[in-house]
């Protein structure tokens, strides 16, 4: 069962800065350190943001170890292209990007001939048109306990192609701005809006099945 | 505005810049249509279920772990980086 302490606080990085903020964002403070030889710094950076890298890695993959080497390998990654990094971007969307990638490449290797990309055109058999009209029970997570509720959530998830689970897991879940979405992700902002469009209504349609009221019942 | 009209600016309405005129209008057409008003609410739903549920979290174990060989393995990557004395 979902509760109240579970809810996640928001990222505390704000997502609009002007140029005069971005010269003062904690991030490039570290990040100068960082340069200059700090590692302590890094650590810094990498107990920020790496909860998030190894969700955005675990949404992406399904795949529990696959996410923790995703986490190691994004860090390492970025540890060492640093320098690259001009700050034109905010570090973290630099980063997801990192982790995005690292991630699809995990997949690739999985499914060794299957391409997968952000990129690619995604068939399914849901479309965007909703289909279940049935008004859902109130607080119906409330139904399940924690482990049954889990189970639904990923189960739904895990049926989305990975494009359509990453947009919905960096907008919907970790916060990200439509802009910043399709930038850690190298899509175009309509590309973004309307493959979450069609994640949210997919995973809606899927929750439907668990949550909706019981034939014959009239929702309090 | 129609179903179709309105479904395609459902992703737009959930963001907080939509503009006035456009969410007075959905929610106009929202207010006859039951279909509408329910996948709203449900998409809403659906959204703040997956906000809340840590489904996907990281084990403070595992986390130093992974901190730890990450961090010895950029120090190693510092140290070759560094000139010879």
């Amino acid at each position: 069962m979902a509760s109240s302490k579970n809810v996640r606080p928001p990222r505390t990085m704000a997502t609009t800065l002007t140029p005069d903020e971005n010269a003062l964002h904690p991030d490039l403070l570290l990040i100068e350190k960082v340069k200059a030889g700090d590692l302590s710094a890094f650590e810094q950076l990498m107990r920020q943001y790496d909860r998030q890298i190894f969700r955005i890695a675990l949404h992406i993959t399904q795949n529990r170890e696959d996410a923790e080497d995703i986490v190691q390998d994004t860090f390492l990654k970025v540890f060492q292209k640093l320098d690259q990094f001009q700050g034109n971007s905010k570090f973290y969307t630099w980063l997801v990007r990192i982790a995005v990638n690292e991630s699809l490449m995990r997949l690739r290797k999985r499914r060794s001939q299957k391409t997968v990309s952000m990129d690619e055109e995604i068939q399914t058999e849901e479309g965007p048109i909703p289909r279940d009209f049935a008004d859902w029970m109130p607080n119906p997570e409330q139904n399940y306990n924690q482990s049954e509720l889990a189970d639904i959530l990923r189960r739904a998830i895990q049926g989305l192609p990975p494009g359509f689970r990453t947009v919905f897991a960096l907008r919907d879940i970790d916060g990200l701005s439509t802009e910043e979405t399709a930038q850690a992700l190298g899509l175009s902002v309509p590309a973004v809006k309307s493959r979450l469009l069609r994640a949210r209504l997919q995973l809606r349609e899927r929750l439907s099945r668990y949550f909706r009221v019981p034939t014959g019942v009239q929702p309090q | 505005m129609n179903c179709t009209e309105f479904l395609a600016n459902l992703t737009d309405y959930f963001d907080t810049k939509t503009a006035a005129a456009l969410r007075s209008e959905l929610e106009r057409h929202m207010a006859g249509c039951s279909h509408c008003h329910v996948t709203l609410n449900t998409t809403r739903q659906t959204i703040e279920i997956y906000r809340n549920d840590e489904l996907y979290e990281l084990p403070e174990s595992i986390r130093t772990q992974l901190q730890q060989a990450v961090l010895a393995k950029c120090a190693a990557m510092k140290k070759k980086k560094e000139p010879c004395a």
